[in-house]
């Protein structure tokens, strides 16, 4: 049977395009297409692998709302394999997995992972309707994955005599740093923590500056195999390892906070990419709301349990600190891009690219997402 | 009484029994003939032993409030008056943890684990919603 090892640094991400968040999100516009976004995506990133769009055999599209008429837009008729994913968050590290299975079974050579989201544009939101919340919830006003996630995180304040607990708004002023060095960001405008307390709850204990910033936008990457790879136009960003978990239980709550699920993924994902956790640069953790962060800093043995909230203090989370998370700013402060935007920035700060907001000699990003189906990934830098 | 405009229950044969004990003023949960496992959401089969065989067994009522929130902002139109409200994350004392609001007390003063005990509301014809208020 498959082994997690035997797919290590057999594929590569060989090249990243993204919309301009920040122009997205300055410019509502009702007619703007999901697929329009993700063909400007994959245009930009079938130009930084140097490679055509001949070159292409596999798509997966996510938040597209049909491959079919996507692929004819490209012009690729006929090409190996197509799929789409449902456009939530916990699928754009499925793609990339989808993507590496695809190519290491041979079923496709070179796979373009494609996402569109015009939602803000024309007015969809998260919350309000019965697919985002549990049985019955909505008969007692309880919708949102932000107010799921409000719940748990007052329970580990409350397990876990958490003093102080507004110091969380030290992740939103982390992504906010990030986000003034990133071009293609939306909020850049400095953030204290004062200002961060200053801002209105939304479902409390969570406020304004925890949640996820909703925005239009595209993003895509592509993937082929590790020899393949070596021919193109940029390094190499290897997939060293990848791992899924879930949590499956019908309402977004997990009564244990999504431990168990995250930590079956952090025995296996190390192992698998020949690592430790100490080897890792840089960490792109999913985060819809800033709990998130913190809790999985402690299934991945980052921060010992209780003591997330302490880690992300004082600088060590921005980069220039101990351990840069989220490079880019984030959900809260990049763009909502539902983990996809986190994949190339990983993928860019391996290359080296990122300028100011460049983690010194990064060799190794990880990925996080906690949901109910969670991901993991390690990426590696090129070496000779 | 003015006509209840929050979300109503789209009540399916599964769940029927659910309302049914609600509006007398129970609250019943299915309990596996087999293997005596209590569930909430309702399902048709036992989660976990898929057993088909269950009753609908009342519960205690008692339970401790998990968590909770306050919305501070509504996100359905028949919740604009009511903000801030709470919701909270019930642990029933068989096991099964079922979302309510927390009635009798001021938001601010709910703690975790606080025990609690379900009280019935009777919004409209026909459907009754199980609250619960500190024990």
């Amino acid at each position: 049977m498959g082994n997690l090892a035997d797919l290590r640094d057999k594929t590569a991400i060989v090249g990243v395009g993204n919309t301009d968040f920040g122009a997205m999100y300055r410019n509502l516009d009702p007619e703007r297409s999901s697929y329009d976004l993700g063909m400007e995506s994959l245009k930009m990133a079938i130009d930084d692998a140097g490679l055509t769009k001949d070159d292409i055999d596999g798509i997966l599209v996510s938040r597209i709302p049909d491959y079919t008429q996507f692929c004819d837009m490209l012009g690729l008729h006929h090409i190996n394999y197509a799929s789409i994913l449902p456009g939530g968050g916990r699928f754009s590290g499925m793609a990339l997995q989808y993507a590496v299975m695809l190519i290491h079974s041979g079923l496709a050579n070179v796979v373009a992972c494609v996402y569109g989201n015009n939602g803000r544009s024309v007015g969809a939101t998260y919350g309000g309707e019965r697919e985002q919340s549990g049985a019955f919830d909505t008969l007692y006003g309880f919708t949102s994955p932000g107010a799921s996630w409000a719940m748990m995180w007052r329970r580990y304040c409350e397990e876990y005599g958490i003093q102080e607990p507004e110091r969380l708004g030290a992740v939103a002023v982390s992504n906010r740093k990030h986000a003034a060095m990133n071009p293609y960001a939306v909020m850049k405008d400095p953030m204290s923590l004062e200002d961060y307390k200053k801002a209105k709850w939304i479902a409390e204990p969570l406020r304004l500056f925890d949640y996820c910033l909703i925005n239009d936008g595209g993003v895509a990457f592509i993937v082929t195999s590790a020899e393949r790879a070596k021919t193109l136009r940029k390094p190499p960003v290897y997939v060293s390892a990848t791992v899924g978990g879930t949590s499956l239980t019908d309402h977004f709550i997990q009564g244990d906070g999504f431990q168990t699920e995250m930590e079956s993924i952090a025995q296996r994902i190390y192992p698998a990419a020949g690592i430790d956790r100490a080897d890792v640069d840089c960490l792109q953790i999913y985060d819809h709301f800033s709990p998130a962060v913190l809790f999985a800093l402690e299934y991945f043995g980052y921060a010992p349990r209780g003591e997330s909230l302490d880690f992300v203090q004082d600088g060590r989370i921005t980069v220039g600190g101990e351990l840069p998370i989220n490079t880019s700013g984030g959900h809260l402060s990049e763009s909502y891009m539902q983990g996809w935007a986190m994949h190339i920035e990983a993928v860019r700060q391996l290359r080296g690219e990122r300028g100011e907001a460049q983690v010194p000699d990064c060799e190794i990003v990880q990925y996080i997402c906690m949901a109910h189906i969670a991901s993991s990934h390690i990426l590696r830098r090129y070496r000779e | 009484m003015n006509k209840y405009q929050k979300p109503l229950p789209e009540i399916t044969a599964v769940e029927r029994p659910f309302w049914d004990a609600t509006s007398r003023h129970e609250l019943r949960l299915q309990k596996c003939l087999s293997c005596e496992h209590v569930w909430f959401p309702t399902y048709a089969n036992c989660p976990q032993c898929l057993g088909a065989k269950y009753e609908w067994a009342l519960m205690s009522g008692r339970g401790k409030v998990w968590s909770w929130v306050i919305f501070h902002r509504s996100y359905f139109r028949s919740y604009d008056l009511d903000v801030p409200y709470n919701v909270a994350y019930i642990e029933l004392e068989e096991g099964p943890k079922i979302m309510s609001n927390i009635v009798g007390i001021p938001d601010q003063e709910i703690v975790i684990d606080m025990p609690v005990k379900v009280v019935f509301d009777d919004v409209s014809e026909g459907i009754t919603l199980p609250r619960f208020t500190p024990a």
